[in-house]
């Protein structure tokens, strides 16, 4: 009786195993889709489609956004907001950010190293 | 499909000759190098960086007595190209790293280039001042101004020699024609115009004018729900100065005929390679994405580079591609980790040579890959500070795909993809190859016999 079990126990881990190795001998990649797909069941069926691209269009770093507007509007001070030069008497929470306002990015001022 | 027959101490073997940078393994993000080229006599080699900032190596004059040592590349000039700036319409950051760098061919003493953010292209002036004035009539040498009572006589200045300066100023800025990121620039053989190509469009401008260019191809959706490629390279014929072609997301590369209309979004040849629908996964769309197009220096072939190939096409055959190189096909197994690691985006570069017989790529781990191909021969080769000797010769690198690792092999899971070689360049007209690993630049050459 065990004996059954084990047989058929074998014959169904040989045939998935064949399927499988079936899998990876046709496409290591549906392999690998797979693999992504049971790690995350809600990927879309459309991997090229516009979600990714537009993703890409929209790459760079956002500095401050309509979140830093509403929460000005709510007057909840915010850090990020550089203190107004000193002649001003505003309270920063009451301040809309003018571009003059923000942190400036420095460029390098170092040299590259590939020139040292 | 080519495989390429490895031979140890085949008939070409290459030297490392000098590496630039910094040494220490903590890498500031300005220094991360982000394209390099030679100029068209291979006497000049450019860097751009992360920081926004340019580095041109010269490569002295040949020292004669010594003739199994080809000439060094020695910094000649270095300037700050691109600062970051700020759009405050969409509240974005433009960054100031450099996308690309395209020489001029040299018309007179000084030498041009064009060096672009993901905004603005600029044209940069470089020229040598050996002399200087001296003797003025009015104005001391040191600068002061004179007492003109005190001046009784009149002289010419005379011009004196100096320690060579080297001097970069930006001649052109061509702004605001890019809504999206430009990724490519190419200069036209005529000498006179450039393409600049981003996402979705393609302008061509005029070296002398910035505040104007046409825009040549746009393939922007009336509805970006539509949205389904984007532009990933476009680049000029090395000698027809009115075709061009762009490749995208999908694979595809259109070569375009600016003669047949002013605006070319009808193609003149679509090069697509026919897929087996039974074959698709999630991943074939993103690993056909084309990251480089190059034409070859005849004119007659380009070259692609997607994700796990390096493809030659001819002009002549818009089926398939001639000639199809695995660059590192044991990735393919490993799809599911490169794409949560976002490593399956990674934009690799690719390379001619001057005769157009061997073609360049990089890979992981500071590997890259040279096909040749005449020979059918290709060979993997790293650049690491382990093998930075003078004149040492480098030894080939394996890859292990699977089952037992012979002595010497690096197994896929060892290799390490933080070490990505995207940028090479190879010297029009020697067996001179510049290599960028994330922050530093290798030269090598052939062993000269």
């Amino acid at each position: 009786m065990s004996g059954d079990n084990e047989e058929t126990h074998t014959a169904e881990e040989t045939s998935m195993d064949e399927k499988e190795i079936q899998d990876k001998v046709i496409s290591p990649e549906k392999a690998e889709e797979a693999k992504l797909k049971s790690r995350y069941p809600n990927l879309g069926n459309k991997p090229g489609g516009s979600d990714l691209l537009r993703k890409r269009l929209q790459k760079g770093q956002k500095y401050f956004d309509s979140g830093d507007y509403n929460m000005a509007k709510a007057k909840i001070k915010n850090k990020q907001l550089p203190t107004a030069a000193p002649e001003k008497t505003e309270i920063t929470g009451d301040h809309i950010p003018t571009p003059q306002d923000l942190p400036q990015r420095k460029p390098s001022l170092v040299a590259s190293k590939l020139a040292g | 499909r080519l495989a390429g027959i490895v031979r140890p101490g085949g008939d070409m073997q290459w030297c490392f000759s000098q590496v630039k940078g910094a040494i220490d393994d903590d890498v500031a993000e300005a220094d991360i190098i982000s394209t390099v080229e030679f100029n068209h006599t291979g006497e000049l080699l450019a860097t751009g960086d992360k920081g926004g900032r340019v580095v041109i190596f010269q490569q002295e004059i040949e020292n004669k007595n010594q003739p199994q040592f080809r000439s060094e590349y020695n910094v000649y000039s270095t300037f700050q190209s691109h600062e970051p700036e700020f759009d405050y319409l969409k509240s974005l950051e433009i960054e100031e790293k450099i996308n690309k760098i395209r020489w001029l061919p040299q018309k007179n003493a000084a030498q041009f280039l064009l060096s672009t953010n993901d905004k603005t292209i600029k044209l940069w002036k470089i020229s040598e001042r050996d002399k200087r004035p001296e003797g003025y009539n009015l104005k001391e040498d040191d600068g002061r101004f004179k007492d003109p009572n005190n001046i009784t006589s009149l002289r010419v200045p005379v011009l004196i020699p100096m320690d060579l300066m080297v001097e970069a100023s930006p001649r052109r800025v061509f702004a605001n024609a890019h809504t999206y990121h430009i990724n490519s620039i190419s200069v036209n053989s005529d000498n006179e115009t450039y393409l600049s190509a981003d996402d979705l469009r393609i302008n061509l401008w005029h070296l002398e004018i910035t505040d104007r260019s046409f825009n040549i191809v746009d393939i922007k959706p009336a509805n970006m729900e539509e949205l389904t490629e984007v532009i990933t390279a476009a680049e000029f014929h090395p000698h027809q100065c009115n075709t061009f072609v762009y490749s995208s997301s999908k694979g595809t590369i259109r070569l375009c005929d600016m003669r047949v209309s002013a605006l070319c979004d009808k193609h003149s040849k679509l090069f697509e390679e026919p897929e087996d629908p039974s074959n698709r996964s999630f991943f074939s769309e993103i690993i056909s994405s084309i990251s480089d197009v190059k034409f070859s220096h005849n004119g007659r072939y380009m070259m692609t580079r997607d994700y796990l190939s390096v493809k030659i096409w001819d002009l002549n055959m818009e089926s398939r591609p001639v000639e199809t190189y695995q660059v590192h096909e044991y990735l393919r197994s490993k799809l599911c980790s490169l794409y949560e690691n976002d490593c399956i985006f990674d934009k690799f570069e690719c390379c001619w040579n001057g005769n157009d017989s061997v073609v360049m790529t990089g890979s992981y781990n500071n590997f890259f890959r040279m096909f040749d191909r005449g020979q059918r021969r290709d060979v993997t080769l790293e650049a690491s500070r382990e093998n930075s000797k003078p004149m040492q010769v480098l030894k080939p690198r394996k890859v292990c795909a699977g089952g037992k690792r012979k002595k010497d092999e690096i197994s896929v899971d060892s290799l390490d993809f933080n070490k990505k070689i995207l940028h090479t360049a190879w010297h029009p007209q020697d067996n001179i190859i510049a290599v960028a690993t994330t922050n530093n630049l290798y030269i090598f050459q052939d062993k000269v016999n």
